[in-house]
């Protein structure tokens, strides 16, 4: 089995302009992955799926992520000009000075694909994708034409997550119902207050009932007329 | 073997499900197959276009018992989704327990105590062993042996069953692994009826097949129906007893090397066909090599600790970075990804679900067919739909 940076050697051997970065797991498992373009991601995994070496056959996972913006706070060290009195004498003297600076770093959602090689039993490796932002640029390219594993997985995130997948054959919801709005697995997902609540043809009845219960006339509260 | 040969000019869409005509004589019928259907296996359905009693077009519609496990697991701590691993596929709840046990120690370098891992060996075969004798009389149940063979299968998960009470206090909802072992250590009178009850296994396998291999209409029912190719299957991510039915050569078991399976002799059984009675064949001779392990690790079991004593338990809090483990169950791999960003909950919790991967191939499967094969192409594909919808 090739290591991470082998395999990023071969995708831009193979693939020229690929655009690979090694992401690495400071976890005990050490399963780095490689961030992929997404201008030539179907092209690389073609190549990872048909190279007689690497021979990565079967996708096992296909998985969502959602980053939210993280706002980092650091201590930044900057020279300001401070007004001091010296001996009697009012100068202007050059300090520095500490002071915490906030910076945001842009959230985006994630995709992560775990591949293996049934031929060769090894792996696994691991690719992820990233959109440029979490509201409007969220498309993808769908690796379903290459492993047809995805289709039922990359649906789900498209589901779940709202990742738009480029060129998958059917993309719908898959366990949330059409008429859904949100997606769920979203860090900042707001929950319902009432998970049954749907709009029903009853809601006009129950409005109507109420302004009739507040005004105290029940003459009308049949609502039959003619 | 083909599928391997990456080599071969692959047509554009080969990996789709093939369109098929409609003769043209008579109405398309389109009928939903469940949710509410005797065959589904639970709330799963199945919009069928019928020409005649051919299938034409097949689409499947999940998530009538979605409960968004992943997001509940994201909200509580490591051990709390232990429990709730039991409800995935709730015939195999050991077998979960230890791909999310599994998982947890991969992500924060846990190390497991010898006897440990025998118990965890011997709890996931027990568990194979029920689950594949209740699939097979599933689907003779969906054949129209109505009941029989159903009972002689839940004859003997009976008594596996007690011995997971006897040892957990639960019948499935077992909750019994820990990131570094196990729960509670057995006690000798309870090996000793493990040992009891695996002994009367092989009996069991014998009479069962004795009735069900060789038989007329079962083999009539099954063979040269609902093939699979091997290198659709491994394309499509089809694991387990489905994807080595196909003539697959891939058992996690030993791939992956993962607890202590290189130390236990057993064979990887294979079809040649990739229908539903390979399938069948399949699942009759993993019972058997799961006997075997069986056997095997109950003799050798070691005395000693079933948990890790320098295992976190309390303010378990791993370091930030992520992990992917799977194991071999019944059903096929089962998987959980989890990204730690070093708070007491997982920041990203993912189940890979055997079950949901599995059903990506039942179109291809199914088209061409009749109806009444419909449901025996799906008893054979053996989910839960506890695990496809989460």
């Amino acid at each position: 089995m090739k290591t991470v940076e082998e395999i990023k050697a071969a995708i831009e051997a193979a693939v020229p302009g690929a655009g690979v970065t090694i992401v690495p797991d400071p976890s005990p498992s050490g399963q780095h992955s490689l961030l992929v373009a997404h201008e030539l991601a179907v092209k690389v995994a073609e190549f990872l799926r048909d190279d007689t070496e690497l021979a990565l056959d079967f996708l096992s996972n296909v998985t969502g992520v959602d980053w939210l913006d993280k706002e980092i706070s650091e201590k930044v060290k900057v020279a300001r000009p401070v007004t001091k009195t010296v001996d009697g004498v009012e100068q202007t003297v050059e300090e520095t000075v500490e002071e915490t600076r906030k910076r945001v770093v842009p959230g985006c959602l994630e995709t992560v694909y775990h591949l293996y090689s049934m031929a060769k039993k090894h792996g696994p490796v691991v690719l992820r994708m990233r959109t440029a932002n979490r509201t409007d640029q969220v498309e993808m390219p769908s690796l379903t034409p290459v492993w047809r594993s995805a289709e039922f997985q990359e649906r789900e995130v498209f589901d779940l997550y709202g990742i738009v997948f480029k060129g998958h054959p059917d993309l719908r919801r898959i366990l949330m119902w059409d008429e859904f709005k949100d997606h769920p697995m979203r860090r900042d997902y707001v929950e319902p207050d009432d998970y049954e609540y749907e709009p029903t043809a009853h809601d006009e009845v129950l409005a109507r009932a109420k302004a009739h219960k507040e005004t105290g006339n029940r003459d009308q509260g049949t609502g039959i007329t003619g | 073997m083909g599928f391997a040969d990456t080599k071969t000019a692959r047509v554009d869409g080969w990996n789709r499900p093939p369109v098929i005509e409609a003769d043209g004589e008579g109405e398309l019928l389109e009928v939903a197959m469940g949710p509410h259907h005797p065959s589904t296996h639970g709330v799963f359905r199945m919009d069928v276009v019928l020409d005649g009693e051919r299938v034409i077009k097949l689409k499947p519609v999940f998530g009538y018992l979605h409960r968004n496990h992943e997001k509940i697991a994201e909200k509580a701590s490591y051990l709390a989704s232990m429990p709730y691993t039991d409800r995935l596929d709730y015939f195999c709840s050991l077998s979960n327990n230890w791909a999310y046990a599994l998982s947890v120690e991969k992500l924060v370098g846990q190390g497991v105590p010898e006897r440990a891992e025998y118990l965890r060996v011997i709890l996931a075969e027990l568990t194979r062993v029920q689950n594949h004798a209740s699939t097979i009389g599933f689907l003779l149940q969906e054949m129209g042996a109505s009941g029989t063979p159903l009972m002689y299968a839940f004859r003997e998960r009976e008594k596996i069953l007690d011995l997971f009470e006897g040892l957990t206090g639960s019948r499935m909802m077992c909750n019994y692994m820990r990131f570094g072992g196990c729960r509670v250590d057995p006690s000798a009178a309870w090996l000793d009826q493990t040992r009891k009850v695996v002994a009367g296994l092989p009996g069991f396998a014998d009479e069962f097949e004795r009735f069900l291999t060789e038989n007329e209409i079962l083999m009539a029912r099954t063979q040269g129906i609902g093939v699979l190719r091997p290198d659709l299957a491994v394309n499509a991510g089809v694991t387990g007893p489905m994807l080595r039915g196909s003539g697959v050569n891939y058992d996690i078991r030993k791939v992956d090397h993962y607890g202590i399976y290189d130390r236990f002799k057993f064979r990887v059984p294979l079809g040649d066909h990739g229908d539903i009675f390979d399938r069948y064949m399949v699942r009759v001779l993993e019972i058997r090599e799961s006997i075997g392990i069986l056997e095997q690790a109950l003799k050798e079991i070691p005395g000693g600790p079933v948990m890790d004593p320098k295992a976190k338990i309390r303010n378990f809090r791993p370091k930030a970075g992520e992990a992917y483990g799977r194991i071999e169950a019944p059903k096929g791999e089962l998987g959980f990804y989890l990204i730690s960003d070093g708070g007491p909950n997982p920041y990203r919790y993912r189940v890979r679900p055997p079950s949901l991967i599995n059903l990506t191939v039942l179109e291809d499967m199914c088209l061409g067919s009749n109806v009444a094969d419909v449901v025996l192409i799906f008893g054979s594909v053996d989910i839960v739909l506890g695990e496809v919808d989460r």
